[in-house]
């Protein structure tokens, strides 16, 4: 099974199916039978995959978790040392470093995810896969989720390490999933938007963290209301505004993604 | 020269001449505009009651503050409608739409905060607090500059076109989310249109000049965006046609 083609033949128009229709029109003609085909569960089937495919290869080639891991422990000890002698309860800090590394850190596995397939040249032979680009898009999702909720679990031992703070509350655990959820799901559509071009690693940043400012907003609350001992009431918005946002943002990103694909 | 070609170069040079008149005329009613709109801020309305001092001077600056907004509003939505028509479309035109609107947007945006930041001095006695409207215009401005930005990484003028309409996309559907997260945050900014702010520092009631001044800040701000939107919008579109024709000639 070598699906290798020369560059050449890359830069080909791939046929949909669909023919004498945009991505767009056929898209609106029938959005659910278009991503999935006939069969439901095959479907996931493929998503499975993908995403067990990329997790094969960080087991083997650990690229992209340890390097998380490696940066975000830095940033901890950096923000340790910066903030430490400065203000008078680690609390008051807490919940931005928590936050702040996590986005941080976050890029360089997002970084990875699709300019990995590019340097090793295996995108071409992803995409003429008969499959969906949708479960390109969500098994890199999956994937990608996963490299972070492992992150966060490394992360918060160091949080209570250095600051002597604990983030295992039940409800900035969930802040924490539901963060990384929308995070990743933005995160994954921009990393394929960015792989392509020059400056990729530079570009994706700063494409991100604009976008990303409601979930580091709703974050960096939910965990400073939980660490006061706030109860349900005082921040059950800010659940509403991560909730909003990652369905609005999930929706789109998995409707526009084969855009990104005509013409690689 | 055919007749034909004859008649297609006449229509088009007439065509060109009568475009020429239309944009000379857009752009005298924007000066003028403009013009009406500095005497009516400066001169015409009247003063705030309730404030004194250097806070009822800087208060007019409230007329170019809320114009400005007002443009770069229309500019981020036609920049919305510019990338989702060029995404079912693909016509190249739509994306020069999306870019030259973000263009005139941020510069109207950033005319915005920084008028908002001259006013906040002597009012709020800071230049920068973290208001739920500045955080937003600010990383509105930020999104937008982005996109900028993105788009010049893109060398293909297909790809590039198809990207950053997509990002487009997100930018303008992740302002509200934003504006309502700050908007949780503390708040210190009046609401001077309905609903009040309990907490508002530096508010004042609307009178009748006031308000006609306000809307000759509406209309003058529409007409510079207009004007500008449409010069930059055909500076893109020569500068693709020169950039085709070198193509062909290489």
């Amino acid at each position: 099974m070598s699906v290798s083609l020369p560059p050449a033949a890359s830069s080909a128009p791939i046929s949909s199916p669909d023919a004498g229709l945009n991505p767009v029109q056929a898209l609106a003609l029938s959005p659910v039978t278009m991503r999935t085909g006939r069969s439901f569960g095959r479907y996931w089937q493929h998503v499975w995959r993908m995403m067990a495919k990329d997790l094969r290869i960080e087991l083997r080639a650990k690229e992209i978790i340890v390097v998380m891991v490696a940066f975000s422990a830095l940033a901890v000890i950096i923000f340790g040392l910066a903030f430490d002698l400065r203000v008078p309860r680690p609390t008051m800090v807490v919940p931005g470093v928590l936050w702040g590394v996590l986005l941080f850190s976050g890029i360089l596995g997002l970084n990875r995810s699709f300019s990995a397939e590019l340097d090793h040249q295996t995108l071409t032979a992803l995409l003429l896969a008969p499959i969906d680009r949708s479960v390109l898009y969500l098994g890199k999702f999956l994937a990608n989720l996963l490299f972070m909720v492992i992150m966060a679990a490394i992360l918060l031992p160091m949080l209570l390490f250095i600051f002597d703070v604990n983030l295992f509350q039940f409800w900035i655990l969930l802040a924490l999933l539901l963060g990384i959820i929308g995070y990743v799901g933005v995160g994954t559509l921009f990393a394929a938007l960015t792989a392509t071009i020059r400056a990729r690693e530079s570009m994706l940043p700063i494409l991100l963290l604009p976008v990303m400012v409601p979930v580091f907003m709703a974050g960096i609350k939910i965990t400073e209301q939980v660490l006061d001992g706030r109860n349900w009431a005082n921040f059950q918005n800010w659940f509403g505004m991560l909730v909003a946002f990652d369905l609005i943002f999930l929706t789109v990103a998995f409707l526009v993604f084969d855009l990104i694909w005509e013409d690689v | 020269m055919s007749t034909s070609t004859l008649t297609a170069t006449t229509t088009s040079a007439t065509r060109q001449r009568s475009n020429h008149i239309g944009w000379l005329i857009l752009s005298t009613l924007t000066m003028l505009a403009m013009g009406a709109l500095m005497g009516a801020a400066l001169l015409y309305a009247k003063p705030a009651t309730n404030l004194a001092g250097t806070e009822q001077i800087a208060q007019r600056i409230f007329y170019l503050h809320i114009g400005s907004v007002v443009g770069a509003f229309i500019a981020f939505l036609l920049s919305l409608i510019g990338s989702i028509v060029y995404l079912i479309k693909r016509d190249l035109d739509w994306d020069r739409v999306t870019q030259a609107s973000v263009e005139v947007g941020i510069i109207l945006g950033a005319s915005t905060t920084l008028a908002g930041a001259i006013w906040s001095k002597p009012t709020w006695n800071t230049y920068w607090t973290w208001d739920p409207r500045i955080t937003t215009t600010t990383i509105t401005l930020l999104l937008y500059i982005a996109y900028l930005l993105f788009r010049n990484g893109i060398d293909n003028r297909q790809t590039r076109a198809r990207f950053s309409s997509i990002y487009a996309l997100f930018a303008f559907l992740s302002v509200p989310l934003t504006y309502y997260s700050a908007r949780w945050f503390r708040s210190i900014h009046p609401i001077v249109f309905n609903g009040a702010n309990p907490d508002a520092q530096g508010s004042f009631n609307i009178g009748a000049t006031m308000l006609q001044t306000l809307w000759v800040a509406t209309l003058a701000y529409c007409l510079l965006f207009s004007t500008l939107l449409i010069f930059r919008w055909r500076q893109l579109r020569l500068q693709d046609r020169i950039e085709a024709l070198r193509e062909e000639l290489e």
